[in-house]
C-alpha cells in the first residue's frame, strides 16, 4: 500500500487528474448555485488543491510536474481567441476608438492603483514589482515580473486572484452602476481581469465574452510594453 | 481534432519565434492570435474547421488557470505577512480598473458607435 502511494505521490498522473477533478467539483458547485458569480470554479478548485497539497505534504513543484500539462494549454487558448475576434470583426472595427482609449485607461489604472495602494499599505518593493502586471494574463505577467526582478510565483498567484476577484465583482458592480453596453462591460473585465474575467464574460453573453477576449489580448501586449516604464517611474 | 490542434500550436510556435527572434516585448501567443486572424482573413473556410476545438478550449478557459492559482501554497509566507493588504489592493485596484474601462468605453461608444444590434 505504501509502495503504491510512494509511486503515485511522485507521479504526474495523480496531480494532473487531481487538477481536473478539482475543477469539475468547482464547476459542479457553480452550476448547482445557478451560476452565482460568488461560487467561482477556479477559486473552489484552488482551495481544494491547496488543502490536498497541504494535507499530503506535497510541494508545489511536485504538483506542477503533473499540472503543467493543463497550464501549458494557456498558450494555445490565447491563440484560439483569434476565432471569436474574427467572427465578430464587424462589431470590433466599429468601436476601435472607444476600445483603444478604454484599453489605455483601464490598463494604466490597473497598474498605477495597485502600485499606489500597495505602497501606501507598506508592501515591500519586490512584492510591489510582482503586483504591477497583475491584470495581464498569467504567462505574460510572469514574464514581465521575471524581467523586472520581482517574484514570478507570487505574480502567478496575484494574477489568478485578480481574475477571480474581477469575475466575482464585475456583474453586480456594473449592474449597480447602470452599465448596459455589453461591449463595454466585457472589454473592461478582459482588460482588468484577463482570462478568468473572459471566462465569466462568456457565461453572461457572447458579445461580452468576445470583447473581453479582445481586452485580454490587447492588455497582454500593452502591459508588456508599459509595466517596465511604470515600475521604473514609480519605484 | 488533431488538425486544428496542430494549427493552434504552429501559430503559437511561430509567434514565439517572431517574439524572441525580433526581441519584441509582445508575448508569443498574442502574436499567434494575430497570425490566426490573418490566416482566417486569407482562408475564411478555416473558421468552420477550427470552431469545435476553439469553442471547447474557450468554454473551459477557467480550468487552465488552476495550476498557477494553486501556486498560493508556495507563497504562504507572503500571504501570512501581507495577505490582507494584498487582498485589499487587488479588490480596490481591480474594481477601479473595471469601472474606468467600462465608463470610458461606454462614453465614447455613445458618441462614435451606438449599439444597433438586435
Amino acid at each position: 500500500m505504501t509502495d503504491i502511494w510512494s509511486y503515485l505521490s511522485r507521479g504526474e498522473l495523480v496531480w494532473l487528474t487531481a487538477t481536473l477533478v478539482a475543477y469539475l467539483c468547482g464547476d459542479a458547485l457553480f452550476r448547482a448555485s445557478k451560476r452565482n458569480p460568488l461560487v467561482n470554479p477556479v477559486l473552489i478548485a484552488v482551495l481544494i488543491l491547496s488543502a490536498v497539497l497541504t494535507l499530503t505534504g506535497t510541494t508545489y513543484r511536485t504538483y506542477f510536474e503533473g499540472a503543467q500539462f493543463v497550464h501549458f494549454m494557456l498558450g494555445p487558448a490565447t491563440v484560439a481567441l483569434g476565432l471569436p475576434l474574427w467572427a465578430n470583426r464587424a462589431k470590433v472595427v466599429r468601436v476601435l476608438v472607444p476600445m483603444s482609449v478604454a484599453l489605455l485607461a483601464g490598463s494604466l489604472v490597473a497598474m498605477l492603483s495597485a502600485l499606489a495602494l500597495g505602497w501606501a499599505l507598506g508592501l515591500p518593493q519586490d512584492v510591489l514589482v510582482s503586483l504591477a502586471p497583475k491584470s495581464a494574463t498569467a504567462p505574460v505577467a510572469i514574464g514581465i515580473t521575471e524581467q523586472l526582478g520581482g517574484l514570478p510565483n507570487l505574480t502567478a498567484v496575484l494574477v489568478i486572484l485578480t481574475g477571480i476577484i474581477g469575475a466575482i465583482i464585475v456583474t453586480p458592480m456594473l449592474d449597480a452602476l447602470g452599465f448596459t453596453d455589453f461591449r463595454a462591460r466585457g472589454f473592461a473585465v478582459g482588460v482588468a481581469a484577463h482570462g478568468i474575467g473572459t471566462a465569466r464574460a462568456f457565461q453572461v453573453n457572447e458579445t461580452a465574452g468576445t470583447f473581453s477576449g479582445i481586452g485580454m489580448g490587447l492588455n497582454a501586449v500593452l502591459t508588456a510594453v508599459l509595466a517596465p516604464v511604470v515600475v521604473r517611474l514609480f519605484l | 481534432m488533431i488538425g486544428p490542434i496542430v494549427i493552434l500550436l504552429l501559430f503559437q510556435l511561430t509567434g514565439e519565434v517572431i517574439a524572441r527572434g525580433l526581441g519584441l516585448p509582445v508575448p508569443g501567443p498574442v502574436i499567434g492570435l494575430v497570425l490566426l486572424v490573418c490566416a482566417l482573413w486569407l482562408r475564411p473556410q478555416l473558421e468552420d474547421t477550427m470552431r469545435p476545438l476553439t469553442s471547447t478550449l474557450l468554454g473551459h478557459l477557467s480550468l487552465l488557470f488552476v495550476p498557477a492559482g494553486t501556486g498560493i501554497v508556495g507563497n504562504l509566507d507572503t500571504v501570512r505577512d501581507s495577505g490582507l493588504a494584498l487582498l485589499a489592493v487587488l479588490v480596490i485596484s481591480t474594481a477601479l480598473a473595471i469601472v474606468t474601462g467600462a465608463w470610458v468605453f461606454a462614453l465614447l461608444a455613445r458618441r462614435f458607435a451606438p449599439e444597433t444590434e438586435p
